[in-house]
């Protein structure tokens, strides 16, 4: 009996064990923008400016934007390119192709892209807010540009004018057993942006809110109509739990 | 004869007369009493027996999501993923709703029957005269699994397309007939347009008449032989005047009202699944499913959805040396058949043959089809349950007090054989999985010597029963 209770404590101890520790650049926190009808709007007007000339976003509709509180006339006035119409589909002249010629990879669409990108190291919108402020010079790529999230993407750094450029600067340690490792210690601005660091992440937030947003856009009213479905099913339960009690206390 | 109509009164309601015109002509009445109305039920279920109707529940939610989903789904491989992403997620009205509760009913599906049959295994529910019962069970269970293996290629997303590139290989590990075998399963040699739509066509006609039919036959046998319950004894050996057993009552109204208040606890978790966590961590909805299908770009880690990963665990577990652990089990296992069973020579010679066969066979073939080979067998073991527990009592509540240790073994091994199977393999966990995998074939295997090993407490003649 004693043996068995402890081969059950070591088989609940074994995933413990078996786990590894998954290494890669820490995710920042994205601050929760979908619910913040303006900053989604920015973070439309920034993807619409910056991200909709090689990304497209095929599953959402220009029209659609009127869920974030856009008029039709808004809209088509200062979003829609002049050949496309409010109830079509985000797409982008670029194909695939041409896409992979460029960049070596077709850029993604990018409808989903919030929910895509969730993984064990943090959310979608977790990784989009650390990519789009990890970028850095890096001379050997194509582009001129490489990133901390995700390493030699074939994507330059779209905003940086906004940003500014900066150098990823790396120390050397040495660790315990004398192996010299090249280590990310900070970034460098080498050279200032339009907008200040604080400016450049609220940018940056409210185009991931809007990128997170339009990955679902009935999220909202799935959060407000799921209180109110758990509020009568609570009382359901009540009543059902009653009923059944009723019935039962006949049966001895 | 003569085709005679019971005659009421003139002045019947008129709901009454359109019955007995029913009656006289379909058995409605009879069929509704015999399988719930006058259906009698031991009076002694506890939570455990919950289940049966919940699978029913959700068997009917996820046909008739289903069929609102397939108004807009196109099982094309360059519609799909659109199909679902911008027409049923965004275009349709209330289609995202439709879609969470398919995707979340699915996993529920899966939870509500791994309970189902936990309570099967604890009050011994498949024992004689219950065994049809369990094999048509078993039977729903292999549907289930096709439909969830079918309907996940359908979103047309990363993990659904190779996720089934992975499985649909296996069997081209089969000898000699593997290479063609899958192929022709696919009708191509990669996952392709051809396979999506034949494996719509599974999800959506083939399986689906399958599991009715079997789901049908699995509640006759259960309403002919009548309900087994947690004290594991048979409630009609005790008749009471009216030739209904005593501890039983009438389903309609009790376990009706039971029941729905059973629905309405789980449809407050489904729906709070559905409404705030429709992709459960990425264990409903896997993330890289919202990256469309790309046959040219393999994603670094594939893992099927959560309800098969035991298995899976089980296949990568099987390694060429593990192959040679394998070879000892059997010999171990023949060795145990031959010395310690009375059974007649003629089986032990067979036995013997099989087992020199197997040997061979794990010696000549490669590693990986034993694997597909053991995952197979770990599921359809499930089958010889009835025959391989030779317990004098059918409960859990009656047998030693170690045979409830056995099972939290067996049950913790398949949470870990689960848990494995969602992660990356390394080293450490494929041994951890192997323990695993002998520890779950071990519980079915020797359960005809464990299993009746121990002393056995005093079953009751009557069943346990504390009124509300």
């Amino acid at each position: 009996m004693n043996l068995l209770k402890k081969l059950i404590a070591l088989l609940t101890l074994l995933p413990a064990l078996a786990l590894a520790s998954e290494e890669g650049y820490p995710l920042d926190h994205a601050p929760e923008r979908t619910k913040d009808l303006a900053a989604v709007q920015h973070g439309a007007k920034l993807f619409v400016n910056y991200c909709l000339n090689c990304h497209s976003a095929s599953s959402m509709r220009y029209n659609r934007l009127r869920d974030i509180g856009l008029t039709e006339d808004q809209i088509k006035a200062n979003l829609l390119f002049t050949t496309d119409k409010v109830g079509g589909l985000m797409t982008v002249a670029m194909t695939p192709k041409d896409g992979k010629e460029w960049f070596g990879a077709a850029p993604p669409d990018l409808s989903v892209i919030a929910r895509a990108k969730s993984s064990e190291s943090g959310t979608g919108p977790d990784w989009l807010y650390t990519y789009m402020r990890t970028f850095y010079k890096d001379d050997s790529r194509p582009t001129g540009w490489n990133n901390m999230v995700f390493p030699n993407v074939g994507m330059p750094h779209v905003f940086w004018e906004l940003q500014g450029t900066q150098n990823a600067v790396y120390t050397d340690e040495k660790d315990a057993e004398g192996k010299v490792e090249h280590k990310f210690d900070h970034f460098e601005m080498i050279k200032a942006g339009k907008l200040s660091k604080l400016e450049y992440d609220t940018s940056v937030a409210d185009l991931v809110g809007y990128l997170e947003w339009m990955g679902e856009p009935t999220q909202g009213l799935r959060h407000q109509l799921g209180g109110w479905v758990l509020m009568f099913l609570g009382v359901l339960v009540f009543l059902t739990w009653r009923l059944n009690a009723s019935y039962w206390k006949e049966i001895k | 004869m003569a085709f005679v109509e019971k005659k009421l009164p003139a002045d019947a309601p008129i709901a009454a007369k359109a019955l007995n015109w029913v009656d006289s002509r379909f058995p409605l009445t009879k069929l509704w009493n015999d399988q719930w109305g006058q259906y009698y039920a031991p009076k002694n279920f506890n939570f455990w027996y919950i289940f049966g109707s919940l699978a029913m529940l959700v068997l009917v939610l996820q046909i008739v999501t289903g069929i609102f989903l397939v108004m807009h789904y196109k099982p094309d491989a360059t519609l799909a993923f659109a199909s679902v992403e911008t027409t049923i997620m965004r275009d349709v009205p209330w289609g995202w709703l439709v879609r969470y509760m398919h995707s979340t009913g699915a996993s529920a599906f899966f939870i509500i029957i791994y309970l189902h049959m936990t309570r099967g295994l604890m009050y011994g529910s498949y024992r004689k005269p219950r065994e049809l019962i369990w094999l048509f069970g078993v039977g729903i269970f292999l549907c289930l699994m096709g439909e969830a293996f079918f309907g996940y290629l359908l979103p047309w997303g990363q993990m659904s397309y190779w996720g089934a590139q992975v499985i649909v290989n296996l069997f081209g590990a089969i000898p000699f007939i593997g290479p063609d075998l899958s192929l022709w399963i696919r009708g191509d040699y990669v996952v392709s347009d051809a396979t999506l739509n034949r494996f719509f066509s599974f999800h959506v006609i083939a399986i689906p008449l399958v599991l009715l039919g079997l789901v049908a036959a699995h509640l006759i046998a259960l309403h002919e032989v009548g309900s087994s319950n947690p004290d594991g004894i048979e409630v009609k050996d005790h008749l009471g005047p009216d030739g209904h057993p005593l501890d039983s009552i009438p389903s309609h109204p009790y376990y009706s009202v039971h029941d729905i208040f059973g629905v309405t606890v789980f449809l407050l978790v489904f729906s709070a699944i559905i409404f705030f966590a429709p992709e459960m961590g990425g264990y409903f909805l896997e993330y890289n499913n919202f990256i469309p299908a790309d046959s040219l770009k393999t994603p670094p880690h594939i893992a099927p959805v959560w309800y098969f990963t035991p298995y899976y665990s089980i296949l990568r577990a099987t390694t060429s040396q593990f192959v040679y652990a394998l070879m000892a089990g059997v010999v171990a296992y023949v060795g145990l058949i031959v010395f310690k069973t009375k059974l007649s020579s003629l089986i032990k010679t067979a036995v013997m043959v099989g087992g020199a066969v197997a040997l061979v066979a794990l010696d000549v073939f490669e590693a990986k089809f034993f694997g597909v080979v053991l995952m197979g067998v770990s599921v359809m073991i499930l089958a010889a349950l009835p025959w391989l527990d030779q317990s004098p009592v059918k409960s859990i509540r009656y047998r030693p007090s170690w045979h409830k240790l056995v099972y939290i073994v067996f049950g913790i091994a398949f949470l870990i054989l689960g848990y494995l199977g969602i992660k990356p393999p390394t080293d450490a966990r494929t041994q951890v999985a192997q323990v695993c995998t002998f520890i779950y074939f071990g519980f079915f295997m020797l359960m005809p010597w464990w299993s009746a090993m121990g002393t056995f407490k005093p079953v009751p003649t009557r069943v346990t029963f504390h009124a509300h």
